[in-house]
Parts: structure tokens; C-alpha cells; sequence
């Protein structure tokens, strides 16, 4: 076994931190970041926002509104402070529950919810926003960023691309496949790997016996580990690893060491598997109490800053519920659209079959 | 008029797909100095340089899913898979992504990749040589599954998969990579035959023998052997797996009465059942015969020592051809 408690309270020495839980901020001399008090503020309402819009989510997915929601509790800070870090021409790969980095690109979260209410498999422009489809299969979207940036860097673009996978994703042959190819290809790509402790009932030792980021030596790039809930070093952190890729210095592997607040998604018990001192220990890390903190302590916002992010917050809950229930059904034939992007016999054959067949049922 | 073999003939289709379009991409194991293990990417490095002609990585999962990236940056892919039977690391890049992205997207994505397989036996292999996926890949929506089965197809149908903004899986059969033909490579590609298209590549009014890839060559073999026999067997060339062209499928077998499907991979639920199920479905009152079926049995493939007796060869190809007439 590895020698810090993989899952445990404990913040092991090597993460890189600028804020401490307490709301302190802290330097580090490889990361540090200087940001004025309206970015914080941006920070600040970034993490709230997409906090409600994810408890949102979750009542909906209660009241049978919704399949199944993937919660991005407590991982807010990972991905506000990555999704921050990029630039309009970066390119995102997300897993399934990167909601706070598509908060970032500009989606709008009622497309999310749309993919999990049933009405489509992903409704969004991926290019429109940089930020590609959502990814069901674990691991797979790794080798599409690589692919992606082996593009940026043909084309010769000012541009990174970052991939979203778990710690349980580390383990899949894809993932190591794409480290594999980013390395010998240089590509810049950032492998950003939320390390939230548990792949659904798994813990990170039933994935890996070293510490994640520890991995990328092993292929020949640069890993570090960053506090996951700490949203200054994962911008600090993002925000340099892209611009070396942008550079021509090729991959970096990102460890956000962070924690999954809520079950795995809205399907899961995650008391059957996981003891509740740890969920405490974790909430004295919370990412927003500690931003919150910080912004008091330093004046950087007044309680009527916090009570208009708090109203915001509800009205943008409410909005997305609205439109989430609005969304309708799509048509029966739209089974057949898009299937190819060029006529296609089969789908031609069938589509007419299945009209005739529903239109039986009128008048 | 140019003679070239069936592995030339996709030679040039490449190089001129390349010509054509600077996004067009080759990569796989192998492909570059040493041109692929049956050279079809012979030379195309040398001319186009290690950032078009891409050797990669010894992974075919990395190389179905980084020529996905690449698609959706723009690029145009052409994948190479060593073997038929290495296929399977990247089934699932194949299955779960090229397939369903562009409909997971509502149509904003096209993935315009083509993923080459040398398919089938014949060539005295050893394990995993010389298998025909092909069932696994028809059976998935999203893709396009075609096979070539002589140089001219070759030359035209590559260059079409190429163009085409649809993932292709492009089946080729290995043992007719050396055979030859006159390929003309100055006509006009608005003449060629589109290559979702079935083709006729020999009339006849008796039978329709129905095939594609490397059985194309054995069921023209069966055709005039049974001639000097006095029956006149049609031979069909589906080219296209899926879609399938039912139509021409279908006219042909309402003219002869009789239809029998061959190809190497086992019978039982092979792609010759798609075949004789639409068959049957369509022509049912043309038929004087159930539809008939020719392929390999349901097991691994053997060792090569055995693969002869795997293979349909003309006799089992002219044995169920009787069967046929018996009703
Ligand atoms: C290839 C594959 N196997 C299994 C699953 C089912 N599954 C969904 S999420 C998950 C755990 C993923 O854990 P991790 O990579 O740590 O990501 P997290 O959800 O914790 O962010 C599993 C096993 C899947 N989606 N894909």
C-alpha cells in the first residue's frame, strides 16, 4: 500500500496548494497566481452557480424528471478552476459529469439535462462552445483529445486540448494508450484525471498502488497533483500546464485530488460502501467555503456580493427547471435522423417502413 | 488503361485521394517506410511525408481513437488494421464512438474516417490472419461496411469511402491483393459506380449467386463451370454490406428464381442471413428455391493446413448451386 491514505482527510505533502481550507492563501513557487478581486468574484459565482444547477438536477432526477444525474458535488473547484484556465480556441474532452467545464465553455445547462432526461444523446454544438460530447464509455474520449490535438498541432494552432477522465478511468487501456501517443507524438494535450477517491463502489486502490499523477513519468511527461478543491491551484496549475502544451512542450498529467461529495450518480448508495467519517473529514475541504472565507477575511466581497450570488443562484435553479420540464419529446422518426451524414439506404427503408407503420394508428 | 493489382490499385486510390485533399490522412502499424505489411501503403510516405503517413504507436484502439480526434479536427483518416483479427482492440473505438458520435450529435459531427481491414484466408497464416469480421461491424448502426473484391473497385471505392463523411469499414481480401486487372485511372469519377451499389459481374437467367469480397472470384469460377453444365448463373457483387443494395439484390433474383449467398465467414448468423432473409422477404413468390447459403463452419478458423476445407471452394459453391435445383 502507498504510504498516505489514498482516500483519507489527510492533504498528502506533494499537492500543490494556494488556498488552505481555512481560506488562507498560500504560495507556491512553482504555481503561483495573481488574480484581481473581480476574477475571484467570477470564481467565486462560477462555483455557486454550477453547484445549484447541479441540486437542481438532483431534485429533478427525484421527482423522475430525469433518468439519472452524474453529481458534480464537491468536485466544483476542479472544474471551474481548469475550465477557467482555458482559452476560447482550447478544446475540452469531458467524461459525463464535467457540468462546471461546460459551465465554462458557455452550454447551456439545460442541454445537459436533456442528455439525461432521454431527449437526446447530447444536444450541443461541440464546436460551437469547444467542448465536445459528453462520454459515457470510461476512457474513451482520451484518445479522441489526443487525436484532437495531434490536429491543433498539424495546423500548426495556438491551441491546447484537455481530456476529463476519473481516478477508476486511469486503469482502462484507452487512457494509457493516449498517454501513450501523446508522449510520442508531443501532442498538447492536458490529461486532467478528478481523482474524487471512488469509481463508483471502488476505491483508488482497487485502480493503482502509486499515486495517479506519478503515472505520467512512467510515459514520459510531466504529472503534478493539485488540491481539487482548492479553485486558485487548479487555474494556477491548468492555466500553465496548457500554455507549455500551446508551446510545444507537449503533455502534462493533472491530478485534481478531490472528493465526490454525492453518490456516483443519482442510481447509486454509496453508504453501502463508504464510511461516514470520511465524508466529514472531506467537508471541512469543501471548495466554495473556502473561497468564501478567503473573499471575507480580505475584503474582497461584501455580504450583499454573497446574497446576490445566492439569489442569482436561485433564479438560475428555477430557470433550469422550467426549461428542463419544457423540453419536449423528440419525434418518433427522429430515431433515424443523423444516423449518417450521407443518404443511406437502410435508414431511408426503414424510416418509411415505421412512418407507414405509425400512420396506421391515425384517424 | 493501366494494369494494376488489387494492393496497386489502393496504392493509387490513396495517392490520389491524397492529391486531391490535404486532409487526408494515412495511419496504422507499419504503414510508413515499410509501406504496411502487404505494401498498399508502399511509398505514400516517401511522397507525402511522416506528418500525412503516420507509423503510430502499436495499438489499435489508440489508432481508431486518435484518428477520431483527428476527424473531428478536420481530417480525413485512413486507418490501417494490420490484420482482420486484431480488429477487436478497436472494436470498441469502432462501436461505441465512430459509429455513434455523429447521431449523438444530432448530425453537428462528421467523423469521415475509414478504418482498412485485410479480411479473410487463403494466404496460409497462422492464428488471427485470416478471419471475416464483417458481421460485427454490419450489425452496427452508424457504419458503412464495404468490400472490394478486384482492382478496378479497389482503385474507385477506396477514393469514395475516402470522400465519403461517413465512417467506412473497408474490407479487403488479402489473397486477391496480387491479382491484376486494367484499371483506368483517368476516368471521371462522376462515372463510377456509387459505392453503395450493387453490381452484376455476370449476367445470367438460371441462378443468382450472390457474394462479395474475396468469393466474388470463386462464385465467376462456379458461374462458367456450371455453364458448360448448361445453367446460366448470375453473379451479383454486393460491394456494399450496409447499406445493402436491396433493389438490385432482389431484380436479379425475381429474373432467375434461385439465389444462393456465399462467403467465408461461418453460415450461422453470418451476413449471408441478412441476405436470405430480405431475399425471402421480397421475392418470396419469385423463388423456386429457398434461398441457399455457402460459408464456413461455425468454428475458429483452422490452421491454415485446413483451410482449404474451411473455404468454400467452386465445388461447395456448385454443390449447393444443385441443392438449388433439386426443389
Ligand atoms: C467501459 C466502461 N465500463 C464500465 C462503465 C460503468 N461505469 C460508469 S462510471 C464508472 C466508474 C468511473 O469511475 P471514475 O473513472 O473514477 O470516474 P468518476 O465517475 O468517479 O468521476 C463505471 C464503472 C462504463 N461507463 N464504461
Amino acid at each position: 500500500m502507498t504510504a498516505e491514505a489514498p482516500h483519507g482527510a489527510e492533504a498528502p505533502s506533494e499537492l500543490v496548494q494556494l488556498l488552505t481550507p481555512e481560506g488562507e492563501r498560500v504560495e507556491h513557487p512553482d504555481y503561483d497566481i495573481d488574480l484581481t478581486p473581480e476574477e475571484i468574484r467570477g470564481l467565486y459565482r462560477d462555483l455557486v452557480l454550477v453547484r445549484r444547477v447541479d441540486l437542481e438536477a438532483v431534485a429533478l432526477q427525484r421527482q423522475g424528471e430525469l433518468g439519472i444525474w452524474a453529481s458534480l458535488l464537491g468536485q466544483e473547484a476542479a472544474q471551474i478552476g481548469s475550465g477557467r484556465a482555458l482559452t476560447e480556441a482550447d478544446m475540452a474532452f469531458p467524461t459525463y459529469r464535467e457540468h462546471g467545464v461546460a459551465w465554462c465553455r458557455g452550454v447551456d445547462p439545460v442541454n445537459l439535462l436533456g442528455m439525461f432526461r432521454g431527449v437526446n444523446h447530447g444536444g450541443w454544438d461541440p464546436a460551437e462552445h469547444n467542448f465536445h460530447l459528453y462520454t459515457i464509455v470510461i476512457g474513451s474520449q482520451t484518445l479522441h483529445a489526443v487525436g484532437y490535438a495531434m490536429g491543433v498541432q498539424r495546423d500548426s494552432a495556438e491551441a491546447a486540448t484537455i481530456v476529463y477522465f476519473g481516478d477508476g478511468a486511469t486503469s482502462q487501456g484507452d487512457v494509457n494508450e493516449s498517454f501513450i501517443w501523446a508522449s510520442v507524438f508531443n501532442a498538447p494535450v492536458v490529461f486532467f484525471c478528478q481523482n474524487n477517491q471512488w469509481a463508483i463502489s471502488e476505491p483508488l486502490e482497487k485502480q493503482s498502488r502509486i499515486p495517479l499523477y506519478r503515472r505520467a513519468s512512467g510515459f514520459g511527461f510531466p504529472g503534478v497533483r493539485v488540491d481539487g478543491n482548492d479553485v486558485f491551484a487548479c487555474l494556477a496549475v491548468t492555466r500553465k500546464a496548457l500554455a507549455d502544451a500551446r508551446s510545444g512542450q507537449g503533455p502534462m498529467l493533472i491530478e485534481a485530488f478531490t472528493y465526490r461529495m454525492g453518490a456516483h450518480t443519482t442510481a447509486d448508495d454509496p453508504t453501502r460502501y463508504r464510511v461516514a467519517g470520511e465524508l466529514e473529514a472531506w467537508k471541512l475541504k469543501d471548495p466554495i467555503e473556502r473561497v468564501r472565507a478567503y473573499m471575507f477575511k480580505n475584503q474582497i466581497a461584501d455580504q450583499d456580493f454573497f446574497d446576490a450570488i445566492d439569489a442569482e443562484a436561485d433564479e438560475l435553479g428555477g430557470d433550469v427547471r422550467k426549461r428542463c420540464l419544457a423540453l419536449p419529446d423528440p419525434e418518433p422518426l427522429a430515431i433515424f435522423d443523423h444516423v449518417y451524414a450521407e443518404p443511406h439506404g437502410l435508414m431511408d427503408s426503414e424510416r418509411a417502413e415505421f412512418a407507414t407503420y405509425l400512420e396506421g394508428f391515425e384517424g | 488503361m493501366t494494369t494494376l493489382t488489387l494492393a496497386k490499385a489502393l496504392n493509387e486510390g490513396m495517392r490520389k485521394a491524397m492529391e486531391d485533399d490535404p486532409k487526408v490522412l494515412i495511419m496504422g502499424e507499419d504503414v510508413g517506410k515499410l509501406g504496411g505489411v502487404f505494401r498498399v501503403t508502399d511509398g505514400l510516405q516517401k511522397d507525402f511525408g511522416e506528418q500525412r503517413v503516420i507509423d503510430t504507436p502499436l495499438a489499435e484502439s489508440g489508432i481508431i481513437g486518435t484518428a477520431i480526434g483527428l476527424a473531428l479536427r478536420g481530417y480525413r483518416p485512413v486507418c490501417e488494421i494490420q490484420f482482420d483479427g486484431f480488429v477487436f482492440p478497436a472494436a470498441d473505438q469502432i462501436i461505441t464512438q465512430l459509429a455513434k458520435m455523429p447521431l449523438r450529435s444530432l448530425g453537428k459531427l462528421k467523423l469521415p474516417v475509414v478504418v482498412r481491414i485485410p479480411c479473410g484466408g487463403g494466404i496460409g497464416a497462422v492464428e488471427h490472419h485470416s478471419e471475416s469480421p464483417e458481421a460485427y461491424f454490419t450489425h452496427t448502426g452508424g457504419l458503412r461496411v464495404v468490400a472490394c473484391s478486384n482492382p478496378v473497385d479497389a482503385y474507385t471505392m477506396i477514393q469514395q469511402a475516402i470522400r465519403c463523411d461517413d465512417p467506412v469499414v473497408f474490407f479487403e481480401p488479402k489473397r486477391r491483393y496480387w491479382e491484376k486487372a486494367e484499371v483506368d485511372t483517368s476516368a471521371d469519377s462522376a462515372g463510377w459506380t456509387p459505392f453503395d451499389r450493387a453490381q452484376i459481374v455476370r449476367p445470367g437467367t438460371d441462378l443468382t449467386l450472390i457474394a462479395y469480397g474475396p468469393m466474388v472470384k470463386i462464385c465467376l469460377e462456379a458461374a462458367a463451370a456450371a455453364e458448360e453444365d448448361g445453367r446460366s448463373l448470375e453473379v451479383v457483387d454486393l460491394r456494399s454490406l450496409n447499406p445493402l443494395d436491396v433493389a438490385r439484390v432482389t431484380e436479379s433474383v425475381r429474373r432467375t428464381g434461385r439465389c444462393v449467398v456465399v462467403h467465408e465467414a461461418p453460415v450461422y448468423n453470418g451476413f449471408g442471413a441478412e441476405v436470405a432473409a430480405r431475399v425471402t422477404e421480397k421475392c418470396f413468390y419469385n423463388l423456386e428455391a429457398p434461398v441457399l447459403r455457402v460459408g464456413g463452419p461455425s468454428t475458429p478458423y483452422p490452421p491454415s493446413r485446413l483451410e482449404d476445407y474451411y473455404l468454400p471452394d467452386l465445388d461447395r459453391v456448385l454443390d449447393a448451386v444443385d441443392r438449388a435445383f433439386r426443389f
